[in-house]
């Protein structure tokens, strides 16, 4: 579903800023694999989804999904391919757009947008039972200007956004790590139930390792650009918290310096 | 009284002039409000879109075809201005100037000189400074056509992606839009309606000239920044994309009503060009004061200095 061949990225190179990104990353997701990701700061999880996402082009290596090289292409020829939600709920909505307005351009993702109406009356009559499914009482705003939604509401519609065309791949980066507790646990909550109903193949960097271990399938964790532990099955529903600390250490010779990670370890 | 007499004699030629000049502004509009770009290719463009006119109406070509000739030519240079910007990753306001500049040289070349007269006596034209009423009539026709087919247009699949390039290029492209290319074809929509807004007020004018358009991007400003202000203040939430349109519009004609009324009190007329750039200074930088008058430094010193005394009398 998602092939990843020693992908390689150096930001700023030959300058003093140089910094090697990816080393090397290597990975294959089935179809259906919900896969977190952990790691430290800087390690390079971000910069493996934006690879994926075709943000820049890769230094080396190669992005195949669902058989697609999808490697030359640009962000947004990709994109219909892929869902994406960001860390900050202000990046994946525009925000002086409405919500069904914004649902429309999702809905159109990957097609040709031709000089037609923008939004139909039957999408609407669907939006408003999508926004319902939410239960966040979006189904009654729908003309509202997003930029009124609270970060949540944001998170939780571009969630929808993302999936409202089935993508082949799913990428969840940190999608919660901005919102109060309460409020992550609902959307990732949401992401879950998305996830499992569509069948989805998805990615997802948390910072918080209990949630790696509690969601999906398999897990893996990132250190300096590469992948080292990749864990799945029967095997990643027995892991601990502690577990993943001991493996950190014991791979990477030191110990783990994610500071969020660390807070939301408890 | 004959100070108000006068004003109410200009008022609908000034109307007219408003209307033209709200033209432009629709196309400012465009660039600055839709797709969040300063586009300073105007200036040079309402001056291209006047010259091609006039020499196309000179060398006996009907009127109409002229103005969709204005418009080609507006595209064209919105075209240029979007290729240097985003094929060549020049800054969008460097890219408008270089293309203003350029086409300075293009303009005295189609004009084989400085001006070109063209009489509403010798030739059949759309509006005229001679012919108030209708020229009034005809621009306000303009207005409301391009108004409803912007409407049209920016509620299309085609042109959503414009508006969602201008709030959010991340979004936009995780969407699969080509926000170089929405940006482009905003570029030359915006230019494209100036030039139609210079083949006008080369007629109403009875002249093409190469200074034309100096200053044009500030008036277009002026108006969509009045247009917005007292928009907002009327209708507040209501204020929709036709409401927006149209008080953009109602912001030039605002705009060359209150100039003329300087004008009347005795303001030199070559002050008008410094009066239109203080009004935008002013109201852009209006919020900018409030938010700060809200947080400042000097605020947040004087409450430190106050608690302080405060434990010093307990
Ligand atoms: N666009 C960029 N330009 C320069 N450096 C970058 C860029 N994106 C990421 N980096 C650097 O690459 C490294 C990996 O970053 P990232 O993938 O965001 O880490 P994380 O695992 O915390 O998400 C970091 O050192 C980061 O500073
Ligand atoms: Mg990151």
């Amino acid at each position: 579903m998602l092939e990843l061949h020693d992908i390689r990225k150096t930001f700023n190179r030959g300058t003093i800023n140089e910094k090697k990104a990816l080393n090397g990353v290597t990975i294959t997701l089935d179809e259906g694999d919900f896969v977190t990701i952990i790691g430290g700061n800087g390690a390079g999880k971000s910069t493996t989804l934006n690879a994926v996402a075709g943000v820049w082009p890769v230094d080396a290596g190669s992005v195949v999904i669902n058989g697609e090289d999808v490697t030359g292409l640009s962000e947004h020829k990709r994109a219909k391919l892929i869902g994406r939600v960001f860390q900050d709920p202000m990046t994946g909505t525009a925000a002086t757009m409405e919500i069904q307005e914004n649902l429309a351009l999702a809905a159109r993702r990957g097609q040709r947008r031709g000089l037609g109406w923008g939004i139909s009356r039957k999408e609407r009559a669907e939006y408003h039972e999508l926004l319902k499914m939410l239960d966040l009482g979006l189904e009654d705003r729908m003309t509202s200007k997003v930029g009124l939604l609270s970060g949540g509401q944001r998170q939780a519609l571009t969630l929808l956004m993302a999936t409202l065309k089935k993508p082949d791949i799913l990428l969840l980066d940190e999608h919660t790590a901005a919102l109060d507790p309460k409020t992550a646990a609902k959307v990732l909550e949401l992401s879950d139930k998305i996830i499992a109903e569509n069948h989805l193949t998805a990615m997802m960097v948390t910072h918080n390792m209990a949630d790696a271990i509690k969601h999906g399938n398999r897990l893996i964790m990132m250190n300096d650009g590469r992948i080292i532990y990749d864990v799945k099955g029967e095997e990643k529903k027995n892991l601990t918290v502690d577990d993943l600390l001991r493996k950190f250490e014991e791979v990477s010779g030191s110990k783990l310096n994610n500071d969020r990670m660390l807070l939301a370890n408890d | 009284m004959t100070q108000i007499q006068t004003f109410f004699n200009a008022l609908p030629g000034d109307m007219t002039q408003g209307l033209i000049w709200g033209l432009l502004a629709i196309g400012v509009y465009i660039t600055y409000k839709v797709i969040d770009v300063a586009d300073l290719t105007v200036d040079g463009t309402l001056a291209f879109g006047g010259a091609v006119l006039v020499v196309l109406v000179r060398a006996g070509c009907p009127v109409g075809i002229a103005l969709v000739g204005s418009f080609v030519a507006g595209c064209l240079a919105g075209l240029i201005t979007g290729m240097l910007h985003t094929a060549l990753g020049i800054p969008a306001i460097l890219a408008g100037i270089l293309t203003q500049i350029s086409l300075y040289s293009v303009n005295v070349q189609i004009l084989s000189g400085s001006n070109l007269a063209l009489s509403s006596r010798n030739f059949n034209l759309m509006v005229s400074s001679g012919e108030i009423t209708s020229s009034l009539l005809v621009v306000i026709l303009f207005n409301a056509a391009i108004i409803a087919a912007l409407y049209w247009f920016f509620g299309t699949e085609y042109g959503m992606t414009l508006r969602a390039t201008g709030c959010n290029k991340n979004m936009a492209r995780a969407q699969g839009i080509n926000t170089k290319s929405a940006t482009v074809v905003a570029l030359v929509l915006s230019n494209g309606i100036v030039g139609v807004a210079g083949g006008l007020l080369s007629q109403f004018e009875g002249n093409a000239d190469v200074n034309k358009g100096r200053g044009a991007i500030v008036i277009g400003l002026a108006a969509v920044i009045i247009g917005e202000v007292l928009g907002e203040l009327i209708f507040r939430k209501k204020f929709n994309f036709v409401l927006k349109l149209s008080f953009t519009a109602l912001g030039a004609i605002i705009y060359f009503v209150v100039m003329r009324i300087v004008l009347v009190m005795g303001l030199p007329s070559h002050w008008t060009k410094a009066l239109s750039a203080v009004i935008v200074a002013l109201f852009l930088g209006i919020p900018f004061l409030q938010n700060t008058a809200k947080s400042s430094f000097r605020r947040a010193g004087k409450n430190s200095r106050a608690a302080q005394d405060d434990k010093e009398v307990v």
